[in-house]
């Protein structure tokens, strides 16, 4: 039976629904609405959280005004879930109406919103996520990305061990996942194209508990081994490295994110000497990045690294497509096509192009762990310029090839 | 039994993300009644059998990925994907129920979160087939009837229908002579099985069902979010469905609904406002339990009933 | 591979077993007296860990850090427990569904107040001396949680076979009614017991975290481990978490040297088959 009281609340459930929160379309001379999507709870939250502090510096440098317009920008966690993503870029989208995208974080959860940003022509920057292919071989037009793919900073790595240290055998060791299995695979590729052999890889579990086991496993007979972790991993590792009596004794090539300066700051003596190749140092000798990093230091208390740089850059790309389009950012075909065309001379990391598959062609800084004033830094020793995702290789015949892979390309050289 | 307030109810609720008109919410309900449809299935071990699984999102994951492996790497039409996916997951069912019903209590726990992560290890593991940490991407949804159902109200309708067409599978299995004695070897196993009733069998039979409704929800799952990841088969998602169902209520109908619309709502749209939503969600767990710890649904009927005790 | 690399994966899976010990045994005490799967454990682990973290930072020691680490956790699982769970009796489900939403809880907040940098803790120098041997070095600091784990194993061995606060629990557990009768006050002795439970898991997690590091995410990872090891080894038996802490040192370590394709499943494989076939683990009591 029906009784008068459910037919109230019923109605008075449908009531509420219609009065739910809309956004109303928004004029041109508005604000441009930037949708930031990042990572607040869980095992990514330290990259979130400098990922936030990055573009806060950003936008405060410019009185939160990009080509003579305000910026509304809005924050969406993800938590690191791939089926968050989804629905934080599409709220970003559909419901705060916003003009570009900058992030996400992780690389699976930018292959998980590719096809709906296809489907919805939104321009996204992506200050973080490395997956090769979103700028190989599955291209989507709608996607730059100011950060480079996982193997960009590993093979001039894989250069320099191979024709400066002359290292000739190296064994690898790195986080089991599809990142990982990307920058081991550069580094492998051109460290054995440049006379080097890789004589052991080994691939510890993303959550690992210990590395003890692995450590024991690493041939002594090598001249150096690569290191590639990333997250809480890299300071795990090198710590370990070090309590078994290896730092020090083995040199370590690692990736850019085994020492990147968000967790290069926790570490200690264990990680001096690790060379490692990156797109940033917090130590590079230009007056534009010494003062964002005091800039950074004197808001952070931290030196900017991966993701804080990763942010900022991806603001400035933002805001040289807005003034390139005279601040029209809704024609969104013409604000897409400037941001592919992003050519800024001079950022923190350097010069910052933005080539044909929408991945920037950068420097890379050799760089070495040394203690300067006390602290831990990534000094750098040698630098690379205006090197793009395919090294030296044809891009042709590189994108020919699959994609780079725990078995490609595949290790003929192993003990 | 008196049907009408309750579906009244639930007419109403499913209604009211398409009177809101904002595309938004209406994804946000379909991503609810997915996750119901998911609870549900839980619902039916934990709740009428007394199972409690730390592994469900097996059948969930592992429908989801034969979609999107069978659609999109080796060119099978939607209708026979859908059919091989629900038939392979449930065959998994089979298997697991029979390997994890071995035990009760806490080693079926056990059992059934080890068979779990070791899928999700096998998913991570094995990316030439899986695409390990990268998934696979690009599933299409079907067109059924000539409706395309990327277009979020027809997709919407689409998951109304499947939960409607699993809420009343549900009332006719818990009215069943087998959800009778599912509820029996809960409660009596011992006097079930000198009634010469198999125990076992009715457990494993109520396993595989429910194996099969999480293949349906995993399949719901994929098609709406294009994508596939190991996360889908690992510990987070088996223990969020758990959650799920125990906050919204054991062993009631409506109880999963709820439970899913908690959560759900708190991912997508609290932590919007909220920037420390799961401790939020956490406090909310925590009341229920001190509160109302046999879930929202019955809680609620409970003060809704001192109400009308009450006021007469 | 040479002799010396056996040796050294010998002791890495007793350190590793050690260590999982030191995790799992608040969470085998308080399963097996109080038959509470306490699914917070993880949270308070790394808790722990994270009060000791402090405490170090404050240059007040390592032993000072855990003993602070362990009262806090005691402190906190004590309010838990006799304003949450003592009200819930024996409803499992509640207990889930509670101890999971303190875990989030725990682990947002460790978010907010540390934030979500991944940061080591020092053991003293003393502890962390290197031992050299046929040109390899092991860590001197997994040497002594190694020790550590057989001191505390042998300490609850006596708490609760030897001592009247222990035969009062098991009275308690076996039979409440009866125990009751005798003048046992089961609910403070239930309160003392998860305390106990909870000192350990942040006690191990102040001892772990020279060697796991402190960082978000520690919890959802060692969770699994304590399930394992304890249902493994058997529920309601300290001995059984105590053999099956090593077992499953042994089983990971030597596990994923010899078999690298299957380092995501080592663990549970096994646990599966001996599960199948003695469902009360290795050295369980059977229940009726």
């Amino acid at each position: 039976m029906i009784t008068r009281r459910t037919v109230t609340i019923c109605l008075a459930a449908t009531a509420g629904a219609t009065v739910l929160p809309r956004r109303n379309a928004v004029s041109q001379s508005g604000p441009i609405r930037i949708g930031f999507l990042t990572v607040a709870s869980g095992a990514l939250a330290a990259g979130g959280r400098q990922l936030d502090e990055g573009i806060k510096l950003f936008l405060k440098e410019r009185n939160n005004t990009i080509a003579g317009r305000p910026v509304e920008i809005i924050f969406a966690d993800t938590a690191g879930q791939p089926a968050n993503t989804r629905t934080k870029t599409q709220e970003l989208v559909e419901r705060n109406k916003v003009h570009v995208i900058l992030g996400p974080l992780a690389a699976f959860e930018a292959l998980a919103i590719n096809d709906y940003i296809q489907q919805n022509e939104t321009p996204i920057v992506s200050d973080s996520a490395a997956a090769e292919d979103l700028t190989q071989r599955k291209l989507n037009p709608w996607f730059i990305r100011v950060v480079p793919t996982s193997a960009q900073t590993t093979h001039p790595t894989a250069h320099y061990a191979a024709t400066v240290l002359k290292h000739r055998r190296i064994a690898t060791i790195a986080d089991d996942f599809a990142f990982g299995h990307e920058h081991t695979a550069g580094f492998q590729r051109v460290f054995e194209d440049n006379g080097g052999k890789i004589v052991q890889k080994l691939w510890p579990p993303l959550n690992v508990a210990d590395y003890g086991s692995y450590i024991a496993q690493i041939k002594r007979d090598v001249d150096a081994i690569y290191a590639g972790f990333a997250g809480a991993n890299g300071l795990r590792f090198l710590k370990q490295y070090g309590e078994y009596g290896l730092a020090g004794r083995l040199p370590v090539y690692g990736q850019m994110t085994t020492v990147d300066e968000g967790i290069l700051k926790n570490m200690d003596n264990y990680a001096l000497g690790v060379i490692s190749g990156g797109w940033y140092s917090a130590a590079i000798d230009t007056p534009t990045n010494k003062k964002f990093v005091e800039s950074v230091r004197r808001d952070y208390n931290a030196d900017p690294g991966y993701y804080t740089t990763g942010a900022y850059l991806g603001g400035m790309a933002v805001e040289a497509a807005a003034k390139a389009v005279n601040g029209n950012v809704e024609d969104k075909k013409a604000f897409m096509a400037a941001l592919r065309k992003t050519n800024i001379a001079d950022t923190p990391a350097g010069p910052l192009k933005i080539d044909e598959y929408g991945n920037p062609i950068f420097n890379v800084y050799i760089r070495k762990v040394e203690r300067k004033d006390g602290r831990l830094v990534n000094s750098v020793i040698h630098t690379y310029p205006n090197v793009s995702q395919f090294w030296s290789y044809d891009p042709k015949a590189f994108l020919a090839n699959p994609v780079y892979s725990r078995d490609f390309p595949p290790a003929k050289n192993l003990e | 039994m008196n049907q009408g307030g309750p579906l009244l109810v639930l007419a109403l609720c499913l209604l009211a993300p398409l009177a809101a008109g904002e595309i938004f919410y209406i994804n946000v309900a379909s991503q609810i009644l997915i996750a119901a449809v998911f609870a549900a299935s839980l619902n039916i071990l934990v709740g009428y059998g007394g199972l409690v699984s730390l592994g469900h999102a097996s059948f969930f994951g592992l429908a989801a990925y034969a979609i999107a492996l069978l659609t999109t790497r080796w060119g099978y039409g939607h209708f026979a994907a859908i059919l091989i996916a629900l038939l392979f997951a449930t065959l998994v069912a089979c298997v697991f129920g029979a390997v994890s019903l071995r035990a009760t209590g806490i080693p079926f726990l056990m059992i059934t979160l080890a068979l779990g992560q070791t899928l999700w290890g096998v998913a991570y593991r094995w990316a030439d087939l899986t695409g390990g940490d990268n998934g696979i991407t690009d599933v299409r949804r079907p067109v059924v009837l000539g409706i395309d159902l990327i277009e979020p109200t027809a997709f919407y309708l689409a998951m109304v229908g499947v939960l409607l067409a699993t809420m009343a599978f549900l009332n006719v299995f818990v009215n069943s002579g087998l959800g009778m004695s599912l509820e029996g070897a809960r409660d009596q196993p011992r006097r079930m099985r000198m009634l010469g009733h198999g125990v076992r069998m009715v457990q494993w039979l109520a396993f595989v069902i429910s194996g099969f409704l999480a293949a349906v929800s995993g399949i719901c799952f994929v098609y709406y979010h294009s994508y596939i990841h190991p996360h889908s088969l690992g510990l987070a998602t088996s223990a969020e469905a758990l959650l799920m169902v125990i906050a919204g209520g054991v062993a009631t109908l409506a109880g999963p609904l709820v439970g899913a619309a908690i959560v759900v709502v708190f991912k997508m749209v609290v932590s919007a406002y909220v920037t420390r939503w799961v401790m939020l969600l956490g406090i909310v767990f925590v009341l229920i339990v001190i509160f109302i710890p046999e879930g929202v649904v019955p809680g609620l009927l409970r003060v809704a009933r001192r109400f009308r005790v009450g006021a007469k | 591979m040479s002799l010396a690399f056996w040796l050294v994966q010998t002791l890495n899976a007793l350190a590793l077993g050690g260590l999982l010990f030191l995790l799992s045994a608040g969470f085998s005490l308080i399963f097996g007296l109080m038959r509470i799967a306490n699914l917070t454990h993880g949270a308070y682990f790394m808790l722990g860990a994270y009060v000791g973290l402090s405490v170090l930072d404050a240059s007040w020691g390592f032993f000072a850090a855990v003993l602070l680490g362990s009262l806090a956790i005691a402190v906190f699982g004590a309010a838990v427990q006799r304003f949450i769970l003592a009200r819930l009796g024996d409803r499992v489900l509640a207990q889930v569904l509670v101890t999971l939403g303190l875990s989030f809880i725990i682990a947002d907040l460790c978010l907010m107040l540390w934030t979500g940098d991944p940061m080591q803790l020092a053991a003293p120098a003393v502890l962390s001396r290197p031992i050299e041997f046929y040109g390899y070095v092991f860590p001197g600091y997994r040497v002594f949680v190694v020790a550590v784990s057989l001191l505390v194993a042998v300490l609850l061995w006596f708490l609760i076979e030897r001592t009247r606060l222990g035969a009062m629990v098991r009275a308690a557990v076996d039979d409440m009614e009866m125990a009751r009768g005798m003048g046992i006050r089961a609910p403070r002795l239930f309160t003392i017991v998860f305390c106990l439970g909870c000192a350990l898991a942040g006690m191990g997690g102040v001892l772990g975290g020279p060697i796991l590091s402190v960082y978000p995410g520690l919890d959802a990872e060692m969770l699994p481990l304590a399930l394992v090891v304890v249902i493994l080894g058997g529920i309601g038996s300290l001995l059984g978490a105590f053999i099956g802490s090593f077992v499953t040192g042994f089983i990971y370590t030597f596990g994923q040297a010899l078999l690298p394709d299957f380092a995501y499943v080592i663990l549970f494989l096994p646990m599966i088959i001996i599960l199948m076939f003695r469902p009360e683990g290795l050295f369980g009591e059977k229940s009726g």
